[in-house]
């Protein structure tokens, strides 16, 4: 492992949240997709779910809590803790980890449990 | 208004992970018409994202890296002519034997004559401030985001568990060009394998054994991180506390398996530590106590991915005999299985899960009694 060719890399205060360069990895992104966050136009790329998406744009908070109105994220990335649930072109409770990012979709967050 | 269909297969296997694929690759090639669900849009379970080589094991994927193990088990399972549903969740278990299949616009009832249930484990949190804040992510989830999506989970981050998941997750953060600003390990000494800790030190990543968090800080999202000391017994000494400054914080502190299809189909559950906790009660042929419910992989103890493997044959084969009848072809892929099985078992790694399977088999000879 060429670990000197990395650690040139690291460089805080990096805005970009994608990868471009990667030791070992490439990253073959599919076509790039509008979708709207809170009504406010944002770019991901076919291929990748909505949370990815929404992290890359530095979306962090997916939505509320049902008792607290504590702010959640997403957690496991993998379908398994519910901890990412957002309304999806009016759909609340949708699992943004695991539902693929579309061409126009409308993502909110969500308070509580959903209204369906 | 979502279709609904009604399928019926020999052999179904839930998870497509190593476990789940390599029990379907040896249920196919003996014979049995097979059908596999995953949840995922890809096969590979939790190998899709790893990107190290394979560490430890005997087992021929040593020194291949994970997402190509993936491929390789992915393109023989392909191979067998077995049917693949993706992007499908298993939801549930209707008696006597029919699967819930959920898709995002159909609904599948699937009988079945025997069942693999091969789901993986997932992972844990622990206790300590504000754990549900925005910007703690299990390792699995930013190994998911960095490995597959290409994209930095933030810029400088935490790292809890000094296992070789936290020590290897810790790693691909630097070569994704992130911070890893410090590992703590509650335990006065590291988990993982020594290899892995010194190439994160030589890279200056400290690591601080008899440490753990105590808090996250932030209002929307982690802005920073509370750590302290721990004492012999794992209590926080007072004044030890100091401030780091990291927007992620990255837990990796043990897998639990996903039991809860199988004890909706009435196996038996115990409580077994060595194996991440609850698991069903099965025996060396990884039968369940339901006749004709296998299991395989972490979901029947958590370890790695090439036991998975190697258990996913042994239910394949089992699943396929109990099934069609006596077969040699399928002996022999049980009894080298095993002989491998018990091989990786016997090394430092192996010894917990080996310890742990001796108790739940211990377990049967109690209940039966
Ligand atoms: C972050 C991390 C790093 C790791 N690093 C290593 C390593 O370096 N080396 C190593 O040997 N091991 C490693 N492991 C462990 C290894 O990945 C696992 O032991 C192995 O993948 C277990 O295989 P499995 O087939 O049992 O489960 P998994 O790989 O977890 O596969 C289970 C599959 O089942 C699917 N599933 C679950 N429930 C359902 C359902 N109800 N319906 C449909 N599908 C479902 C899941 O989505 C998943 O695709 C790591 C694990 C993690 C979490
Ligand atoms: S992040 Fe866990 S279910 Fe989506």
């Amino acid at each position: 492992m060429p670990e000197k060719t990395f650690k040139r890399k690291l460089r805080s205060g990096d805005e970009a949240t994608r990868i471009t360069e990667h030791p070992i990895l490439s990253f073959t992104r599919g076509p790039e997709v509008t979708f709207y966050f809170e009504g406010r136009p944002l770019k991901g790329y076919l291929g990748e779910t909505i949370a990815a998406a929404l992290v890359a744009n530095g979306v962090r908070v997916f939505r509320y809590s049902e008792r607290h109105n504590r702010p959640r994220g997403f957690f496991c990335a993998v379908g398994k803790c519910s901890s990412c649930l957002m309304i999806v072109d009016g759909r609340p409770n949708t699992m943004v980890c695991m539902e693929p990012l579309r061409e126009g979709v409308r993502v909110e967050r969500q308070k509580g449990r959903g209204k369906i | 208004m979502a279709k609904e269909q009604i399928k019926h297969t020999q052999i179904a296997i839930v998870g497509g992970g190593p476990a789940g694929l390599s029990a379907g690759i040896v249920a196919a090639k003996l014979g049995a018409r097979v059908c596999l669900i995953d949840d995922n849009p890809r096969l590979g379970g939790q190998l899709v994202k790893q990107t190290h080589k394979f560490f430890g094991s005997k087992s021929h994927y040593c020194g291949t890296r994970g997402i190509d193990i993936a491929r390789i088990l992915e393109d023989e399972l392909r191979a067998t002519g077995c049917e693949i549903i993706l992007n499908t969740t298993c939801i549930g278990h209707f008696r006597p034997n029919i699967l819930g299949l959920a898709g995002a616009e159909s609904f599948t009832k699937l009988t079945y004559d025997r069942l693999i249930v091969a789901t993986g484990a997932s992972e844990n949190n622990i206790l300590f401030e504000n754990n549900d804040l925005p910007g703690v992510y299990g390792a699995g989830a930013v190994q998911t985001l960095m490995n597959v999506y290409g994209i930095r989970p933030g810029k400088r981050v935490l790292m809890v568990g000094s296992g070789n998941i936290g020590l290897i997750v810790s790693y691909q953060l630097l070569q994704a060009g992130v911070e890893v600003v410090a590992v703590v390990e509650a335990l006065p000494r590291i988990g993982g394998y020594h290899v892995h800790a010194a190439k994160l030190r030589r890279l200056g990543v400290p690591i601080l054994v008899s440490h753990t968090i105590k808090a996250a800080l932030g209002k929307d999202s982690v802005t920073g991180a509370i750590i302290c000391r721990l004492n012999k017994r794992l209590e926080p000494l007072k004044g030890t506390e100091k401030r780091l400054k990291v927007d992620t914080i990255c837990l990796a502190v043990g897998l639990s398996p996903l039991v809860e299809l199988l004890s909706q189909i009435g196996c038996q559950i115990v409580y077994i530590p060595e194996l991440g906790g609850l698991v069903a009660w099965h025996n060396d042929d990884l039968e369940t106590s339901v006749p004709g419910v296998y299991v395989a992989g972490d979901v029947s103890g958590v370890e790695e991915a090439s036991t998975a493997i190697l258990e996913g044959r042994i239910a394949g084969a089992n699943a396929v005999m109990s099934l069609l009848g006596k077969n040699n072809d399928a002996e022999r892929i049980i009894q080298e299985a095993k002989r491998e099985l018990s091989l990786i078992r016997q090394g430092p790694f192996g010894e917990k899960v080996a310890k742990g399977k001796k108790r739940l088999y211990a377990l049967n000879q109690l209940t039966q009694a």
